[in-house]
């Protein structure tokens, strides 16, 4: 892992990471993606890609309506709101 | 391949050929949501439709509605794709503040159908028939909506959820459109088809359908061509606004490749926005760094494995579909497919009356004239679906069998038709309020003779072999007695022209 590829990660999550900060989670995920990379040394060949880790399928419910949240309990966690929406800064454009 | 009969619509086209793809999403018409039990009705106080599961709490989990996965999946068979055994979830990630949960739960690499198509054609013949490819259709779900305030001088955007996780089928095309024309036809046929199968209302109005295109030029080089750098039309409030937009962008690119000689390896793809009011096409932001999105498989949905006797009664349980009923009229009515084409556009429950309206009366052609005009005018004038019509199919084949045994004739028909929309009755009431009684044969036989000594020269005239000169007696015979049937006029005046001596 370089630090450039970690920034872009960071980046993407929105994480704010000062040079130190960039420099030990380079470290780190280094040392998840080595430890992951054992994978490499199975043989895959003939094996079928596992599209999810869920063994479970099928998992439906039925259309029927239940109880939405009091708006004023929806709300609350937000750090601003009115009383009917959410309050963000801007959005510009689209 | 751009085909060489799309080259004559539009005065520029014979320098380039337009490459049009759509991306459609509508929503699907559920009760509740897509993961969650909250009504997605649209048009409620805003925030007053949510739970935890949509706007991502912390250790919600989201269950599929087993009514939008089979919406879905009818939807996806009538546009002809398969339907692959096993389909799966994925997070799509991204920032937005209407997207509480940090990404959006849709469909990556294995959506719930593929490679499918769509047939359009031109009743007028506009276009060569053709079939628009569909990449895939998959299920995913809505965002909230933002809305800017400029109140009390604050600057800040407020979010309504209610639409957030509501359900969406996203339908991809191949871009084989070559003209604003076939992408309206497509637009046409698929708004069309989602009615028939009744999984959409389609509102562009309340977003229920938006459409996204994507769009670029070949223009011919030598033995081949190059293309220009695409450009998604965002913003495309209307099927007419999709027509404009994209003839305006077409235009658009084709001038900046005389300027700039871009082509598509010289440009990422970019992103326009529709202005309706000055009819252009605005740039929005270059797509940030071909937006990395990083799908994953969503952990807390189970796939879904679809057998093939789910398959076969999703296909049996659909209707009958426009290019099908399309075929039938015509074969069935001896129906032009211009006119087969717009009972069908008017919706399934049109095309139905039409059918009951022609067998009661058993005259499928003046039935289709009736639909045609009188009364898609009078559902037009008096803004009203045909389910909202007062004059059931039947009565209406009453008032259309009068005709037919010239008791009436079509404009006095026409008079009664009237009659019965304003004051919804049936054809005898509304004859009887009008004081149409029939006249009656010796009544008729009266006025003729009368006629027929008054005007000599006709009668000579008929003798002589002129039998249309007894139509100037028709216009006096009505004069005299408006009720009196025209084409009964015409026959007892012959029957006593020719009962007289030579």
């Amino acid at each position: 892992m370089t630090p450039e590829q970690v920034a872009k990660v960071a980046q993407l999550a929105r994480l704010r990471l000062d040079d130190a900060q960039l420099q030990a989670m380079t470290g780190q995920l280094q040392q998840i993606v080595s430890f992951v990379e054992q994978l490499d040394q199975l043989d895959t060949e003939g094996v079928e890609p596992m599209a999810h880790a869920s063994e479970i399928q099928n998992v439906f419910a039925a259309d029927e309506m239940q109880a939405s949240l009091p708006r004023e309990t929806a709300l609350r966690s937000a750090p601003k709101s009115d009383a009917a929406c959410y309050r963000v800064p801007p959005v510009l454009g689209d | 391949m751009a085909d060489s009969g799309s080259k004559s619509q539009t005065a520029s086209s014979a320098l380039f050929d337009i490459v049009i793809g759509l991306e459609v999403h509508v929503q699907l018409l559920t009760d509740t949501k897509l993961f969650c039990r909250c009504s997605a009705r649209f048009g409620a106080e805003p925030n007053t439709q949510t739970c935890p599961v949509c706007i991502g709490m912390p250790g919600s989990l989201p269950v599929m509605n087993r009514k939008a996965f089979e919406l879905a999946m009818q939807t996806a068979l009538a546009l002809d794709c398969e339907i692959p055994s096993f389909t799966k979830w994925d997070r799509k990630n991204y920032f937005y503040p209407d997207l509480p949960k940090g990404y959006q739960i849709s469909q990556y690499d294995l959506p719930m159908s593929q490679n499918g198509g769509l047939h359009i054609e031109d009743a007028k013949g506009a276009f060569e028939p053709k079939r628009i490819g569909i990449i895939r259709a998959h299920l995913e779900e809505d965002a909230g909506k933002s809305m800017h305030d400029e109140q009390d001088g604050r600057a800040d955007s407020r979010i309504d959820l209610n639409r957030t996780g509501t359900p969406l089928l996203e339908i991809v095309s191949e871009p084989d459109m070559r003209s604003p024309a076939e992408a309206r036809a497509y637009l046409n046929e698929l708004k069309l088809l989602l009615g028939y199968l009744g999984v959409s209302d389609c509102n562009m109005e309340q977003g229920s359908l938006r459409v996204d295109a994507n769009v670029n030029l070949h223009i011919p080089d030598g033995e081949g061509h190059v293309a220009t750098p695409i450009v998604e039309v965002k913003n495309l409030n209307s099927f007419r606004a999709v027509e404009r937009a994209l003839a305006y962008e077409a235009q658009r690119q084709h001038n900046e490749w005389l300027e700039t000689k871009q082509t598509i390896d010289d440009a990422p793809k970019r992103t326009f926005g529709w202005d309706d009011q000055r009819q252009v096409t605005v740039v929005q932001r270059e797509k940030e760094e071909s937006a990395d999105y990083r799908y994953f498989p969503d952990p807390d949905l189970a796939p879904v494995v679809v057998s093939g006797t789910d398959r076969d009664a999703a296909r049996a349980a659909l209707g009958e579909l426009p290019a099908n009923l399309r075929q039938r009229l015509q074969r069935d009515y001896q129906l032009s497919l211009d006119e087969a084409d717009v009972l069908v556009n008017q919706g399934a429950e049109f095309a139905a009356y039409y059918e009951e309206l022609s067998q009661s009366s058993g005259d499928a052609k003046r039935a289709s004239n009736w639909m045609q005009q009188t009364v898609m005018r009078t559902l037009n004038e008096r803004v009203m679906s045909i389910r909202e019509f007062p004059i059931s199919a039947r009565q209406l084949a009453d008032l259309l069998k009068t005709i037919d045994v010239g008791t009436l004739n079509t404009t006095r028909a026409k008079d009664v038709f009237q009659e019965m929309v304003s004051n919804e009755v049936d054809v005898e009431t509304a004859m009887t309020r009008l004081g149409i009684a029939e006249v009656d044969s010796s009544e008729l036989q009266q006025l003729c003779r009368d006629l027929l000594d008054a005007n000599p020269k006709i009668v000579a005239d008929v003798k002589g072999g002129k039998q249309q000169a007894v139509g100037a007696l028709i216009g006096q015979a009505k004069k005299m007695n408006p009720n009196a049937n025209p084409a009964k006029i015409r026959t007892t005046c012959l029957e006593l022209i020719a009962q007289t001596d030579p």
